[in-house]
């Protein structure tokens, strides 16, 4: 049984001996490096650019400015190409452009024989421009006189929808409506590896790029509509990488090392961000404002969430409305007995460009939903646990957005494992009276989330198998491993299927578009879930191919086999008929029967389970010196069948700490007049270093969902998602304070405690 | 440019070479094959750089390479001996506290030089948390690098 076991990851021997090359670790003769031109303003039109300076350097080969690039504008996402046009990403990107929109935006780029020499070339590229007014909030950009920050104007898009009844009706039946605003700062994924990218051409009409991507196929598909080539003529390779978190489910450098180099002569050339400039120029998470309404009844019962929300895209479109999209229809997997209605805007603003960033959008609404919904369960003097379990999806449910039937939830069985672990009911008695400067508080917030894409995208996924000599087996997956695990994930459900042990399973972990089989990429935390029937397939295709030869070899067409741990059996007596090795050699070298063994299968998924958990959290808050300090924090998961505990464990751990960094301490921030840049760098940006993290703690709540073959749902984002929530709670626990905005730095909560009064008669509240 | 002819070893291999002056460390540990060492930042914000040099960690990013002359340098490379991983790297592997991997040859340096320097058995997490501050994780959430940094200490 390799599935449900912490087996040795893939990946991790080569890893903690130095060995596993990342896209910066390969090199080639010849190989040039190219450096941007950045703007050093938010908004404006290059009146002149001047690159002789920059062509004289030593060293510097070529420099290329926007009216050197295609006109052919590209979108970026990295979402599976759209049949429909309605649903295909906005094009609004050029290779370099004159019309600048965030602090950082490219007009240029000098390619030099090494790296210093392009830096030192950028900088001497003179650039003049014209500046245009700058909006860097949700109010600038949206108000009449705005200037035009894309043809067409700044509102990317609005939708609104009303799910599960009607909201009139739903507010007629309700005793309470609560209300409140919620705002999320804009954060920053600090995935350690930079973005790194090279190409080079190994014919006149073939480009070959090797990058730090979650999305080699999508890679493939975009770099070839930016560049008017056919698909296949471009060939992605994406080696291991340093992490993504999203920022990587974006063409980010591709299109332009693919360029560069078909320009000179397919030599090889490289671009390398620096930390500064991937900090601003790739993509962020997107900043939230959420007007948001819930009406209850006295004892409890939620009759409607309304929410309403602006969500501020930055620069460029990138995935633009498809996050708040994405959140809306998880926001009604949660509660899918009440009505919830949810509208959202999305818009253009002169700020760096927000993509995807782990969970898309739901760590942004279920701070708004689980923040209100704890106001609400105050009101009507439920206790907040209590209120969530009432409330909470059930099995047999059905979920109001997709007219689904949710199979396994076990999203109460969550919070009462939750409520048990942290010792709920008798910390809130202990809690119950407290006066003084220090408190405790206790938080709790649940989320729910999808596993995949559908019914919004396609859900493709692909895998080879094929039998080795030596009786191992190469497995080709299209999934791409980022770091989270999916090889060793993927490698247990093979053994499990085909009936081999787990360390007989080889994974290809570097992918290659033009070898690997086809599948998207890794987002939305589908991989498992999707590629599971694919692999379930493949393995059961070779398992009978194995069987069918081990017939041939003994010449007794109608026996009844099985393939056991790398060794075939006769079903009856459980006898030895041969080592799979020995087959294999067989199937290999044998003069008269055999052929290489090879099972392939791409599959296509049109279930989406719902996957559910929730956050406690106990903390205090010294209120004098505006400072929370988590004693104890635990996310409980209903992820289905836990594949691997240990890589479980992990993926739940990096993501509490990710959704801590953006409650307590994360925020990028934009001067709101000139759009300037403040703090663009790891110094100033404050992500959580190993003592600003608090023991985490987690359980899992195992549950079958029989939408997969393996049992498994979504686990890679949905840990990031409810500390803000459970956070917040907590704060309001001990202090009667609402923060409904992130990050809950001490400067925050100095204001939001002043305004409450809480300074003003210390001791009291 | 100006180079300067300088001595050292890397991982008990002696070299001597003529260095640019201005390239750190990292930069030529890089160019002679040392690929775990790992640029996340270049100007010491991240720890992924991290290397001994006579046994002390620090970001090889900020520390001239001219600076190592006549010092013992060592990467993870050379921790692995024979095909046997030292406890620091075997409880890494154990405790699952290793995601992308982009972190961790500086983290496993990081934790080598602190126990190397501890040698008690029930080291405190906020010990552990502290000598491990200057290597950014942005995977793991740390905690099973600290769990891993405790198990590798009862090795
Ligand atoms: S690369 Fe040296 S500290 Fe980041
Ligand atoms: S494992 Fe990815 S940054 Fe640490």
């Amino acid at each position: 049984m390799a599935v449900g076991q912490s087996n040795i990851r893939k990946d991790v021997i080569a890893k903690v001996t130095g060995k596993t090359r990342f896209t910066d670790d390969f090199t080639m003769p010849g190989m040039l490096h190219a450096k941007y031109v950045r703007s050093p303003i938010a908004h404006g039109l290059v009146k002149e650019i001047d690159c002789s300076a920059a062509l004289a350097i030593a060293g510097v080969e070529a420099v290329f400015t926007y009216e050197d690039v295609p006109k052919t504008l590209f979108p970026t996402a990295g979402h599976p190409y759209a049949l429909d046009p309605n649903y295909q990403d906005v094009a609004d990107r050029l290779l370099l452009t004159d019309h600048v929109r965030f602090h950082g935006d490219e007009v240029a780029i000098v390619v030099a024989r090494d790296h210093l020499s392009a830096e030192i070339g950028a900088r001497a590229v003179v650039v003049e421009y014209e500046e245009l007014p700058v909006c860097v909030t949700s109010e600038a950009a949206l108000a009449k006189d705005a200037p035009a920050i894309h043809e067409g104007g700044n509102i990317l898009k609005s939708t609104t929808f009303e799910k599960g009844g009607s909201l009139s009706d739903a507010e007629k039946s309700s005793d309470t409506i609560i209300e409140g605003t919620f705002s999320t700062p804009i954060v920053l994924h600090c995935h350690l590896e930079n973005h790194t990218a090279y190409a080079y051409m190994d014919d006149n009409d073939h480009i070959v790029i090797v990058s730090s991507t979650q999305i080699p196929h999508i890679c493939r598909r975009i770099v070839g509509q930016a560049l008017d080539m056919p698909w296949s003529k471009v060939r992605v390779i994406k080696p291991y990488i340093g992490g993504g978190f999203g920022n990587k489910q974006d063409v980010v450098l591709e299109p332009m090392v693919a360029f560069l180099t078909s320009k000179l002569g397919g030599t090889p050339v490289k671009i390398e961000l620096d930390r500064e400039e991937g900090l601003v120029a790739t993509r962020t998470r997107h900043s939230w404002s959420i007007n948001a309404r819930a009406g209850v009844t006295n004892d409890g019962v939620l009759n409607f969430m309304d929410l309403d929300v602006v969500s501020n895209t930055g620069a460029y479109a990138s995935h633009g409305h498809s996050i708040p999209m994405a959140a809306g229809s998880k926001s009604c997997n949660l509660y899918p007995r009440s009505v919830t209605k949810f509208s959202a805007t999305t818009h253009y603003a002169n700020i760096p460009a927000a993509g995807a960033m782990r969970a898309y959008g739901s760590p942004q609404i279920f701070f708004g939903i689980e923040g209100l919904l704890e106001d609400a369960a105050r009101a009507v003097g439920v206790d907040s646990v209590d209120f969530r379990i009432k409330n909470s999806v059930q099995p047999g449910d059905i979920i109001s957005k997709t007219g689904n039937l949710e199979h396994s939830a076990a999203m109460i069985e969550c919070l009462e494992k939750g409520r048990e672990i942290i010792g709920w009911d008798v910390k809130k008695q202990q809690y119950a009276q407290q006066d003084g400067p220090i408190r405790r508080g206790l938080g709790v917030a649940s989320f729910s989330y999808g596993s995949g894409t559908y019914p919004a995208c396609v859900e493709i996924a692909s895998c080879r198998l094929v039998l080795n000599q030596d009786g191992s087996v190469h497995m080709q997956i299209g999934a791409t491993e980022i770091g989270q695990g999916s090889d060793t994930a993927l490698a247990q459900m093979a053994a499990e299927t085909l009936g081999v042990e787990y360390g007989a399973i080889n994974v290809v972990s570097v992918q290659d578009t033009d070898v690997t089989p086809f599948d998207p990429g890794a987002y939305a935390s589908r991989q498992t879930y999707i590629s599971a029937p694919a692999v379930h397939e493949s393995a059961e295709k070779l398992k009978a191919k194995i069987l069918d030869h081990c017939r041939e070899m003994t010449g007794d067409a109608s026996e009844e086999l099985d393939l056991i741990n790398g060794v075939i059996i006769r079903l009856g007596n459980q006898h030895k008929v041969i080592e799979l090795g020995e087959l294999a050699l067989d199937t290999y070298y044998n003069k008269d029967r055999g052929g290489q063994l090879s099972a392939e299968a791409s599959t296509k998924t049109r279930t989406n389970a719902p996957s559910y958990g929730c956050t406690f959290v106990d903390l205090e808050v010294d209120i004098e010196m505006c400072a929370v300090t988590i004693k104890e924090i635990i996310n409980v998961h209903d992820a289905g069948k836990i594949i691997h505990p240990l890589a479980a464990e992990g993926q739940v751990h990096g993501g509490m700490a990710m959704g801590i960094g953006m409650t307590l301490f994360e925020e990028l921030l934009i001067d709101p007049e000139s759009g300037w840049i403040y703090n663009g760098n790891l110094l100033d940006y404050k992500i959580p270093t190993a003592v600003d993290i608090p023991e985490l703690s987690h359980a899992f709540v195992e549950t079958f969902d029989p939408t997969s073959p393996y049992g498994n749902k979504s686990l890679g984002e949905p840990p990031t998602i409810s500390q803000g929530p459970a956070i917040r709670n907590a704060i309001l626990d001990a202090t009667g304070v609402k923060i409904n905005e992130m990050p809950m730095t001490p400067k925050v909560l100095f204001r939001y405690f002043n305004d409450a009064g809480l300074f003003d008669s210390p001791g009291k509240e | 440019m100006k180079s300067m002819n300088v001595k050292f070893s890397i991982n008990a291999k002696s070299y001597e070479m003529d260095v640019d002056v201005r390239k750190s460390l990292m930069d030529v540990l890089r160019e002679l094959g040392y690929t775990s060492v790992k640029q996340g930042c270049g100007v010491g914000e991240c720890g992924a750089c991290t290397v001994l040099v006579n046994g002390t960690p620090l970001d090889s990013c900020l520390y001239l390479a001219v600076w190592a002359a006549n010092k013992e340098i060592r990467t993870v490379e050379g921790e692995c001996k024979d095909g046997k991983l030292t406890a620091v790297q075997d409880a890494y592997v154990e405790e699952g506290a290793v995601q992308c991997g982009f972190c961790t040859p500086g983290l496993i340096m990081s934790s080598t030089a602190f126990l190397e320097k501890n040698t008690v058995e029930d080291l405190s997490s906020e010990e552990i948390r502290k000598a491990h501050a200057g290597n950014l994780c942005r995977c793991t959430g740390y905690q099973t690098i600290v769990n891993a940094v405790k198990t590798a200490a009862k090795k």
